[in-house]
């Protein structure tokens, strides 16, 4: 293929002509419990077999309209995408908005040689799909990563469209001299697996797609074999045994799909930095992705601590980065920055991959703690609702002759409510180290968030007005990146507007005053009216 | 409590205690008649709602519970549409500066937004139905982050659309996606 002239208008392209053998393939899975249906519906009429044929053959026709439908067109400014047979839609984004690049290869894809392109043009993501190239050959979706995310920088490419499959990219991505690695997998980390939970999550998935799979079929859990003995066997067994002996399986379970589940997700996974000012993540066993995060769109990064991980000195991290939300399951692939692994080298990588002075604070210094009220309001939010329900009970218990085991449960979960929320206090602080406003949060799972103070856009205060009678405030600061706003939960206003003051210099300025000594409540003590008759 | 950095030093060189003052415009004195009315609107179809099962209901002891609960009703109404719109309408403030938007919302739970005005993306207002009634329009400010749009509830239609004006020549000044 020529390059063409940089006037001459870019042809419009189709993607690989190898994802026709995908798209039966995907369709036909797609379509499974319709296909199904016909056959069963056929069967009864006597015909089954041409009926199914018949549905097989309206799939692959689809499959083909569908890659017939799709086209692309990458110019010097802008990438189109055209779908939709009957439903036209044409996605245009303009180059230089361009902020990650996702190249994923499923297994179908890796034994054709192929993989996904996803291409993130910044905060209005999560509404439509995006821009989705579905199949280009590996070798040029990779140099299309590489051309779409130096396109910004000074040093211009040669005005190609795109580039020719051969040359740079393989080469650089892999064996670069001058890109700089920051992690790679440690296999031993594996053992942080079981406390990630994400077995739990992988089990019950399972678990909901087999019964899913029985209800299709139409088949009675109840006559299956296995079933069966297993039922005679629930009968003849003492309650306890049954308890030790499920409990030991669960836990067996869960590790063993949590270990699968960490191999599949983060098998070589590696970080690194390109001179060309990207970030890459690769990873994955059988899907392995490429994530590239253009450093100018890093905002942060959040530490996180799930609290079984927590106890074993793991944490993980994410990138906070504007054109990446952070999102729910796979969408939440696309901001990892670190899997599951020792606290403190995730750290050490958390310095590198951020940069400013006094990184070595910013990732591991100490926090402010909140005061003694923002524990106090802990206390009541985490015990309230429970001493709500032990209440309940007790009284069900007293006159309605409930079992009194429900009580003695629900004191139980009181007394776990009163520690989590005492551990939610422990991890509230927060701090501005270097360049990063730092606040942590959270007990099931806990988050250390560093945000660039560049990227903090705005503040919002909170009070309720509990908040208000205890003398506390609420900041959050907010951002273009990962969650749009970090908080700073139950502080004392004085340090909030500090805190606020030494982030974004000169902002909140012309709105101050000195305090008053007495103005503690200033709005309570302006209405008086108001507030009384409001009880 | 100030270990660190003083909070602000004062002439005589003695750290005194800052606080964010409230901004310093009242949106339009209509705006409590809105609330009153549209918040008048919803306890005018629960008591209505009430008052029809009240006529067709015959026996007696569900009456008396109906009457309680009607009465109840009224009281809670007179007591919500005589303290939030005041209440709401003191709460409520806005201002613009040179360098950024700051507004004030909410009633039991106090809200305050600050927004640089070289960090917004876009400025709309609107009127519904009934805010054209009283000739009041809302002005929203929106930055490039999700969770911050400043809303501005309220305002006299006219001060709204020179609000806007305003804000987009500031904003069409500036430069960069404002990330």
């Amino acid at each position: 293929m020529t390059p063409p002239l940089p006037l001459v208008e870019v042809p419009w392209r189709r993607l690989s002509p190898r994802m026709l053998l995908i798209h039966p393939v995907r369709e036909v899975i797609r379509f499974i419990p319709a296909l199904l249906g016909v056959f069963l519906a056929g069967r009864s009429s006597g015909q089954g077999h041409w009926w199914s044929l018949a549905g097989l053959a309206v799939v692959l026709v689809v499959s083909v309209m569908r890659w017939v439908s799709t086209r692309f067109q990458i110019t010097e400014d802008q990438i189109s995408l055209r779908t939709g047979l009957v439903r036209r839609r044409t996605i245009a984004a303009p180059a230089d908005r361009v902020r990650t690049v996702d190249v994923t290869e499923h297994p179908l894809h890796r034994v054709l040689g192929l993989a996904k392109v996803s291409i993130g043009t910044g905060t209005s993501d999560r509404k439509r799909e995006g821009l989705v190239l579905d199949g280009l050959p590996t070798a040029e979706a990779r140099a299309l990563r590489v051309e779409l995310l130096h396109r910004g920088q000074p040093a211009a490419r040669p005005g190609q469209p795109h580039p020719p499959a051969t040359g740079i990219p393989a080469a650089t991505n892999h064996a670069g001299v001058d890109e700089v690695e920051l992690l790679k997998l440690d296999p031993s980390w594996v053992r942080f697996a079981p406390f990630t939970l994400s077995g739990v999550v992988t089990a019950v998935a399972v678990a909901g797609f087999a019964w899913n799979i029985l209800n299709q079929a139409q088949v009675n859990a109840g006559q299956l074999g296995p079933v069966q003995s297993a039922s005679r066997y629930l009968r003849d067994t003492p309650l306890w045994l049954l308890v030790v002996q499920l409990g030991i399986g669960v836990l067996l379970i869960i590790t063993v799909l949590s270990i699968v589940g960490y191999l599949l997700a983060f098998w070589g996974f590696r970080l690194s930095r390109h001179p060309g000012g990207t970030l890459q993540i690769t990873r994955g066993l059988i899907t392995t992705r490429a994530t590239s995060i253009e450093d100018r769109r890093l905002r942060g990064a959040s530490l996180s601590e799930p609290i079984l991980l927590r106890a074993v000195g793991g944490a993980r991290m994410t990138a906070i980065a504007t054109g990446l939300r952070v999102g729910r399951g796979s969408e939440r692939g696309g901001t990892v920055l670190a899997p599951p692994a020792p606290k403190r080298r995730i750290q050490q990588v958390a310095a590198q991959v951020l940069h400013g002075p006094d990184m070595a604070r910013v990732v591991s210094g100490e926090l402010r703690q909140h005061g003694r009220n923002a524990r106090r309001r802990r206390l009541i939010r985490a015990v309230a609702p429970c001493s709500v329900i032990a209440l309940a009970f007790a009284a069900l218990w007293w006159w309605a002759e409930w079992s009194g085991w429900l009580a003695l449960a629900s004191l139980v979960l009181l007394a776990v409510s009163a520690v989590l929320g005492l551990d939610r206090y422990r991890s509230l602080g927060h701090a501005l180290h270097g360049d990063y406003l730092v606040t942590r949060y959270g007990s099931l799972d806990r988050r250390r968030a560093m945000i660039d103070t560049d990227g903090i856009i705005g503040w919002n205060l909170r009070e309720t007005i509990f908040q208000r009678r205890l003398g506390l405030i609420s900041v959050a600061a907010t951002t273009a990146a990962g969650r749009q706003s970090y908080g700073l939960t139950d502080l004392e206003p004085d340090e909030a507007i500090r805190v606020a003051r030494a982030a974004t210099p000169g902002l909140l300025d012309p709105f101050l005053v000195v305090a008053e000594p007495v103005s503690r409540r200033p709005f309570l003590a302006r209405s008086p009216r108001a507030s009384s008759s409001s009880r | 409590m100030t270990d660190s950095l003083p909070l602000s030093a004062s002439p005589d060189g003695t750290a005194r205690a800052l606080r964010l003052r409230d901004p310093a415009n009242l949106v339009s004195s209509r705006a409590i008649s809105f609330w009153t009315v549209r918040a008048g609107i919803g306890w005018l179809a629960l008591g209505a709602l009430q008052v029809v099962i009240l006529i067709f209901t015959d026996t007696s002891s569900h009456r008396s519970v109906n009457e309680i609960v009607l009465a109840v009703t009224v009281l809670l109404a007179t007591v919500h549409l005589s303290v939030m719109p005041r209440w709401r309408y003191r709460v409520h403030r806005w201002e613009l500066t040179g360098t950024a938007c700051y507004a004030q919302s909410g009633w039991i739970t106090r809200q305050r937004r600050i927004a640089p005005l070289s960090r917004i993306q876009t400025v709309d207002s609107e009127r519904g139905p009934l805010e054209q009634l009283f000739s009041l329009a809302n002005v929203t400010v929106t930055t490039a982050s999700a969770a911050g749009p400043i809303k501005i509830r309220g305002l006299d239609a006219g001060v709204a659309d020179r609000l806007v004006d305003e804000l987009s020549t500031i904003t069409s000044a500036s430069t960069g996606d404002a990330t």
